[in-house]
């Protein structure tokens, strides 16, 4: 019937929201690092625990749990099956891209959500490094979110510069930006001026 | 195998009623002009006046006092614009005060309008409410000042059900010098409306809520008060709202209201009952909700739950895959990050916000479609808590 037909999602997004992989339910799972990101104040959160064969350096398991919507549902179901065998370099370095790509497509509103499932599992990958004494291997995301809304930090900003974006509008077809509440726009035109003049400036 | 549908967002809209839908078929030949003087045009004329005289009879109103709009957006929009014309005639009546003040739950099409007459230099005043959703009068009282033309307060809202004691506040604005309109999109048609026994001066109604068409509604005007129209350029609605009239529209909004005045107390009565039940067995069923909205003044229909560790969305869209509709609070849902606006006002945690449903029952809804949301409802809970970082088990 009528509900079915608008669902606005992919077959495979519904698979992985009715059914999601890798759901924590164990409460004494033992990991080897753990990452939460998101805050409920914020409405999603989530959590990603990962265990690591040590002579490999490779993720054996993933499991997470989330405060969130369908979307950072089914994109961290599908992401704890992607990253299942990877090297910690390349599970680090998988990108929400690859995850919506995945999935199929996600509405564009709903990008910001699929993202956290990737950041907590960096914070886990992190917090793995930490436990094992390996501090040196810890990459720190020192990046400033500049949009709150659409989670899009100065890093990503500066991004987008190098990849061409010279104006406002281009700026935010990249990265999305400021299409929510638009109150990061004034942070966004300075950190435009600042990249291109960084990058781009003949003087 | 098909599941049951269960549609629980009778505040988003509503099927037509079944002899809304006969009438409008039977009517589907009717084209000509209502401002056409030949017989074509008067045939038209004369199903537009016999809704009108529907419409303003269930609402205790004279038929030239009703204007057909094309929604309860433009209606409520029509409103608060009037306030911006400077014309002596325009504003006689409300003394040249040029202020709205109204409450920080209104729909957005009043809290929208509100801005944008606030942008333009007027002044404009957004009251609080408890923690029911009730408007508080002294902060009200306080607000209105001798520069105040229109106050603006809704009947019923939307989100929690809430209902306002729009005859107290009408003395009161009346009192202070200003005028009073309410919209009552959400009242109209559930609970007894009567703008002579409320004392408003404008009322807002919409066809969609009540079994009517989308695309039509009526506003509601006490004679004599000076009105400029929104939609300028025609003589229909004795000059009051150009454009030809939707005329099977209109007809279709005679019939919804008449429907509404044979079935209206029966179903009320039902549906409070319905709505008893379904707060209990919830309740009953699932730990640690709040509801959300006045525990007696609220609609009959109308039923708003947080469930704490569960994200609105995915609650939405669980029970969409069981066949049942409702709709959310959440920010996620709508693609912005600020949960809805009537949470916040009546105080709810932005997390318990995050987490809230809309139940909204109406003329077909059924015992077993209760019975079928609270068999389903706790399962869904259940299944989102036990993955969420906030609940069950493990927290981080």
């Amino acid at each position: 019937m009528g509900a079915h037909l608008s669902w606005a999602y992919t077959d495979k997004v519904k698979d992985h929201f009715m059914n999601p992989r890798n759901v924590l339910t164990d409460d004494q799972f033992e990991d080897d690092g753990q990452g939460v990101v998101g805050n409920i104040q914020c409405g999603d959160e989530m959590m990603v625990l990962i265990r690591v064969d040590k002579g490999k350096g490779t993720i054996t398991d993933c499991k997470w749990k989330t405060y969130g919507c369908a979307s950072a549902i089914a994109s961290t179901s599908v992401m704890s099956e992607m990253v299942k065998g990877m090297t910690l370099d390349e599970a680090f370095n998988i990108s929400p891209k690859a995850i919506a790509g995945e999935l199929g497509q996600l509405p564009d509103h709903k990008i910001h959500c699929s993202v956290l499932g990737d950041k907590a599992l960096r914070a886990a990958i992190n917090d793995y490094y930490q436990r094992n004494g390996m501090p040196e291997k810890v990459v720190q995301e020192q990046a400033r979110i500049i949009c709150k809304c659409m989670n899009v930090t100065d890093h990503e900003i500066e991004e987008a510069v190098l990849d061409g974006a010279r104006t406002f509008l281009e700026l935010q077809e990249r990265t999305k930006m400021s299409t929510v509440c638009g109150k990061c726009k004034d942070d966004a035109d300075t950190l435009l001026r600042v990249y291109i003049k960084k990058h781009f400036s003949r003087a | 195998m098909a599941i049951k549908q269960v549609y629980m967002d009778h505040n988003a809209t509503t099927p037509l009623h079944p002899e809304v839908i006969k009438v409008l078929s039977e009517t589907m030949q009717v084209f000509g002009n209502p401002s056409s003087v030949h017989g074509y045009g008067r045939i038209a004329r004369q199903y537009v006046e016999e809704a009108r005289v529907k419409v303003a009879g269930f609402i205790g109103a004279l038929p030239e006092e009703i204007i057909f709009v094309g929604s309860g957006s433009e209606g409520n929009n029509t409103v608060l614009s009037i306030i911006m014309c400077p014309s002596l005639h325009c504003s006689c009546e409300r003394k040249g005060g040029s202020g709205i003040v109204t409450t920080r739950i209104e729909h957005p099409c009043i809290l929208e309008t509100a801005k944008c007459v606030a942008d333009r230099g007027n002044n404009v005043t957004f009251v609080g409410v408890d923690e029911y959703g009730k408007v508080d009068m002294e902060e009200l009282e306080a607000s209105i000042n001798a520069r105040t033309g229109i106050v603006s307060v809704m009947m019923a809202n939307n989100e929690i059900g809430t209902l306002q004691d729009i005859k107290r506040i009408a003395n009161m604005v009346h009192k202070k010098g200003a005028l009073l309109h309410t919209d009552a999109v959400q009242a109209v048609g559930k609970v007894p409306v009567n703008v002579k026994d409320l004392g408003v001066d404008f009322l807002t109604l919409s066809a969609h809520k009540i079994y009517g068409p989308k695309g039509v509604g009526a506003l509601f005007v006490r004679r004599g008060i000076p009105f400029c129209p929104l939609i300028h350029g025609g003589h229909q609605e004795q000059g009051r709202r150009a454009g030809t009239e939707n005329t099977l529209g209109i007809v279709a909004l005679g019939k919804a209201v008449e429907m509404r005045a044979l079935e209206m107390n029966e179903e009320g009565k039902r549906l409070r009952e319905l709505k008893r039940v379904l707060k209990r067995g919830i309740e009953d069923a699932i730990p640690d909700v709040a509801f959300n909205g006045h525990p007696t003044d609220s609609l009959p229909t109308t039923l708003n739950a947080s469930f704490e560790g569960a994200e609105g969305e995915s609650i939405l869209l669980y029970l969409d895959l069981e066949g049942i509709a409702v709709s959310t609070g959440s920010a996620c849902a709508s693609g912005s990050l600020d949960p809805s606006h009537v949470l916040m006002a009546i105080g709810v945690p932005v997390d318990r916000a995050h987490g809230s449903i809309r139940l909204s029952m109406g003329r077909s809804t059924t015992r077993d479609d209760v019975a079928y949301v609270l068999d389903k409802l706790p399962k869904v809970i259940r299944k989102i808590r036990d993955m969420s970082t906030v609940y069950a088990g493990r927290k981080h």
